[in-house]
């Protein structure tokens, strides 16, 4: 990865409603929390898309490495029983 | 003068201010200090100029002379206008803007405040939405002033130039006169007095907590009420009306 001559990334987090979870919508740049929050503000929520900002430090984020897709996810494929396709969802449920 | 004809004075006091300042600020659209706060200033640069359209629409209504919003913004000279010194500024650095923006967001963040219970239902309405606005702008530039206030030799520097430099502006926030006078009878305008407390006690409270100097000029400038700008605004405005007065009557 190039080296960022900018201020520290910050990724953002939008909820869109209220109950459901908040979504991964990109990053930016900030020097501390309270500028991360303006600067999504400015950003991602312009046009009513939420109701809550979370900010998190990029750095902060531990993440699964590339080599591990295999033995992470594959096994999963073949066991259709994890997949919980036989129930119905009920009626008014929006978010599911 | 008729309150008619005070409050088409007052609708462009406070229609011209958020033209000139919007104007102002979407020059930095593009040179930003950051992408984000590029992004940031233009949308505030953007709500200026709703304001503005909104101010100066009721503001032609209410002369009631058929002319539109368009022809008050891009048809009237320099001497027509009636904006605040203040918000004619150059840019300067980006101290300069910031406190530029930050005397004016608390002064505009009291007045609308007032504005809300103005008896005239437009203007209340109006105040309500842009108070909201303002809410935002004023946290936006009090958190600059603090961060250049407080952050590096040069910036503490650069921001308490830009504080003396601009001092003298201020004061005429507060001027009153017959407009003034009437319309507060009526229950239309704000009383600036006691804005003037509430803006000072802010004032004094960010700029001490960003630990810098109140200025200690006693020098004030004024004459917008009368049309006097300062060398600043024909050139803000011949830019700003050229493609209208190119292409009368132009739509998008």
């Amino acid at each position: 990865m190039s080296q960022d001559s900018q201020w520290p990334v910050w990724e953002v987090f939008v909820q869109a409603n209220p109950g459901i979870p908040h979504k991964h919508v990109g990053n930016v740049h900030a020097t501390d929390a309270e500028m991360a929050i303006q600067n999504a503000r400015d950003v991602y929520t312009r046009r009513s898309e939420g109701i809550s900002i979370w900010v998190v430090p990029a750095n902060a984020i531990s993440a699964s490495s590339p080599e591990d897709q295999g033995s992470f996810f594959e096994p999963s494929n073949d066991k259709p029983y994890r997949h919980p396709t036989f129930y119905k969802i009920p009626e008014g449920v929006k978010y599911l | 003068m008729n309150l008619q004809e005070a409050k088409f004075q007052y609708l462009l006091r406070l229609g011209d201010s958020n033209l000139i300042i919007g104007h102002r600020l979407s020059e930095w659209c593009g040179a930003g200090p950051i992408l984000e706060e590029d992004i940031a200033l233009i949308n505030i640069a953007l709500d200026f100029v709703g304001n503005a359209t909104a101010l100066l629409t009721y503001a032609a209504e209410v002369e009631g002379k058929g002319r539109t919003e368009d022809d008050l913004a891009f048809l009237r000279g320099e001497r027509e206008f009636r904006n605040l010194l203040m918000t004619e500024q150059p840019n300067g650095d980006y101290a300069a803007t910031i406190a530029r923006q930050f005397l004016y967001d608390v002064y505009t963040f009291y007045l609308y405040e007032a504005l809300k219970s103005s008896k005239d239902e437009t203007i209340a309405a109006l105040a309500v939405k842009s108070h909201k606005e303002i809410t935002y702008h004023l946290r936006h530039t009090t958190e600059w002033m603090y961060r250049l206030g407080n952050g590096t030799e040069e910036s503490h520097e650069r921001m308490q130039t830009a504080l003396n430099d601009l001092w003298m502006f201020t004061n005429e926030f507060f001027d009153m006169d017959e407009v003034d006078a009437l319309l507060i009878k009526e229950g239309v305008a704000a009383d600036l007095e006691k804005i003037r407390t509430q803006w000072e006690t802010r004032v004094k409270e960010v700029i001490a907590e960003a630990t810098l100097q109140i200025p200690t000029t006693n020098f004030k400038q004024k004459g917008s009420r009368e049309g006097k700008h300062s060398e600043h605004l024909g050139f803000l405005l011949a830019e700003m009306q050229s493609v209208h007065r190119s292409f009368p009557g132009a739509q998008w």
